[in-house]
């Protein structure tokens, strides 16, 4: 295997609460190669987008990052300052995050925003090579040149998540960080975004951290999946292990929870609801909900084991 | 197969609805000529499903009576909603009963959460104490798989809507996207809940969805709209497990599914070119179809009756019995 090209390890993201300290990220760890499609799953709330903004050192107070190094090309990222860190988001890193397509400026042509994107990167470039440049992005992307002089409200919602990709991919980003790029579009549209995502991906050579909770995206889109549950990573392996043998039960549950469309009658919950954060169970988090918990589920946190090339943080996997 | 002649609980009888232009603008056609008719006495879930701007929440709004149509009309037992008196419009309102999309937008923040639940009760006198609404009220909340105490605290929003509509115990429950907004885990229990309103209670719902998956696990009949014009309808099963219509073989292709195989991705080609122009007459999805000829964009197609149970409105299939456009009728029933 390759050098990573991003390395998370022992993550922890905690926000100070009133009502005492809540652990949004716990513990997380995990390597990217370069060009990999890397799927994050889990409910809501279970501190999947958090995650992705620690990566960025974008967390807001009362959030803060507790521990943990992140680690680009061989270079930690907590080393840099703040002036370091700005250069690495988009260039090193660029996140498309959830609802982006509503974040275009409604009173600028995209063309404009795009060029914006570049400017603030320190790219200083004549007006032809400007134009150039926004041309082949649009075209990266799969869009009509024509867009660069529209505004986000002339396009449809396809369109624009779309133009939020081209700005991502701007400055050429080793790892492009996609959270929930299609959950407000229809499922046709949603399939040409992921197309356009893995196209410029592949020409990039980045890498891609897909966030969501469809387990069928992920199964159609990323080639190794982390799980994420009240904060911590409980499976974390190759995409086709995960859907022919998924070890952790919440994986199962997530699995199960995806509508069949080849047999009916087949549709089950997760019994339960998410816990709350700041109100943990002891021992592994998901005991409550799990049908196969043991008595040493409700006191003993499990840690990560390898199972035959996966990990999984379970007792009785 | 002749129906006994029972007036239906309600029924679309050719609606259009076309919302106005401003300034000189194209007025926008969100619903073309439908025809549907909801038989109390049979109890079934009917499926909407469309992609947004496919007319969908439309024909809820219709039926629940919150728009009037541009052309046709909404029955009651047999009466235009327009012509409904005061007595017959509270029987409307009980009869028929809606579940919306955004579980945390019906709620007025300035009053408890059981305001929702103690005000139909009040509203339509259906308790005669204190004791017999919180009875009622228990009752409710229980069949949707929560305890009554469990509402004040964390409680998930959208359940407290199904147990409302079931207090009233209506016969049409309209779920307009009821589970769009909730997770995973959440979904199958409130989808369970709208198939034992039907199966154990005898209450109809009509769940409007983008979402053909969900619409296949919970439904019995279903029907396919694309930009305001109805393309498919029939059961469930045949439908989404051997689309017909080229718009709903494109729907179904676009699910990604947790398989193995990979085929996604690649099968996804630009398919908003075919080089055919659409026009206003003709079919709807003339110039996103694989499959667009010449008569595609001549006319209207027609809607054809290509097995007992399916219909489907598509020139390819213009050698079977022709049904009244947009009127899918029985082919809905069992």
């Amino acid at each position: 295997m390759s050098e990573p090209i991003l390395c998370v390890e022992g993550l922890r993201v905690a926000f100070d609460h009133p009502l005492g300290k809540v652990q949004a990220v716990d513990d997380v760890g995990f390597a990217l190669s370069p060009g990999e499609r890397f799927g994050l799953a889990g409910e809501s709330g279970s501190g999947k987008s958090t995650l992705a903004l620690a990566i960025l050192r974008m967390i807001k107070p009362p959030g803060r990052i507790a521990a943990g190094e992140v680690w680009l090309a061989g270079q930690r990222l907590a080393d840099l300052d703040d002036e370091g860190i700005r250069a690495v988001r988009l260039a090193g890193i660029a996140l498309v995050p959830q609802g982006s397509m509503n974040s275009l400026n409604p009173v600028l042509r995209i063309g404009r925003q795009i060029a914006d994107t570049l400017a603030d990167h320190g790219l200083r470039l004549g007006r032809t090579e400007q134009e150039r440049r926004i041309k082949a992005l649009l075209a990266d992307v799969g869009l009509p040149q024509t867009v660069s002089r529209m505004y986000p409200h002339e396009l449809s919602g396809g369109m624009k998540q779309r133009a939020c990709i081209a700005i991502a991919i701007s400055l050429r980003p080793k790892v492009i960080i996609a959270d929930e790029p299609t959950s407000a579009l229809d499922v046709v549209v949603q399939r040409q975004v992921m197309a356009t995502l893995a196209r410029v991906q592949q020409d990039l050579g980045a890498a891609v951290i897909l966030i969501g909770h469809d387990m069928g995206l992920m199964a159609q889109f990323v080639d190794r999946l982390a799980v994420m549950y009240a904060g911590r990573l409980v499976e974390v392996a190759p995409i086709a292990e995960i859907i022919t043998k998924p070890r952790h039960p919440y994986t199962r549950a997530l699995i199960a929870a995806l509508p069949s469309l080849e047999r009916r009658g087949a549709l089950a919950g997760i019994p339960g609801l998410a816990p709350l954060l700041r109100d943990l169970p002891p021992g592994c988090a998901f005991h409550p909900r799990c049908p196969q918990a043991t008595d040493r589920c409700r006191i003993e946190k499990p840690m990560a084991r390898d199972i035959a090339g996966a990990q999984v943080a379970c007792h009785v996997a | 197969m002749w129906r006994d002649p029972v007036v239906p609980l309600i029924e679309a009888v050719d609606v259009t609805k076309r919302f106005a232009g401003g300034l000189g603008r194209e007025g926008t056609l969100a619903l073309a000529g439908l025809s549907l008719a909801i038989h109390a006495e049979k109890p079934s879930i009917i499926a909407v499903v469309g992609e947004s701007g496919s007319g969908k929440t439309t024909l809820a709004r219709l039926l629940l009576g919150l728009a009037e149509p541009s052309r046709g009309e909404i029955r009651y037992r047999g009466t235009n909603l327009r012509a409904l008196d005061r007595d017959g419009r509270r029987a409307f309102r009980h009869d028929v009963q809606a579940v919306f999309q955004d579980p945390y937008g019906v709620y007025n923040p300035f009053y408890r959460i059981d305001h929702v639940l103690t005000t139909p009760l009040r509203r339509f006198r259906l308790a005669g104490s204190r004791a017999e609404a919180r009875q009622l009220i228990g009752e409710a909340l229980r069949s949707v798989g929560l305890q009554p105490e469990e509402i004040l605290g964390r409680f998930p929003h959208q359940r407290v809507m199904v147990a409302r509509a079931l207090l009233l115990q209506p016969k049409l429950i309209v779920a307009d996207e009821p589970v769009s907004m909730v997770d995973a885990s959440l979904r199958a229990t409130i989808l369970g809940s709208l198939r034992e309103l039907t199966d154990e209670h005898g209450i109809s719902v009509l769940y409007i969805t983008h979402d053909l998956a969900t619409a296949y696990q919970v439904s019995d009949a279903i029907l396919v709209l694309y930009r305001a014009h109805l393309v498919e309808a029939g059961d469930v099963g045949r439908v989404v497990t051997a689309p017909r219509h080229p718009y709903t073989q494109l729907l179904v292709s676009a699910i990604p599914r947790a398989h193995l195989a990979r085929e996604w991705l690649a099968q996804e080609e630009d398919s908003r070119r075919n080089g055919v122009t659409p026009t206003a007459a003709g079919c709807c999805f003339a110039e996103r179809c694989p499959l667009a000829m010449p008569a595609c964009v001549a006319g209207p197609p027609g809607l054809y009756r290509i097995q007992p149970r399916r219909a489907v409105a598509c020139v390819q299939y213009q050698d079977h019995p022709t049904l009244p456009r947009g009127n899918p009728g029985e082919v809905l029933c069992d």
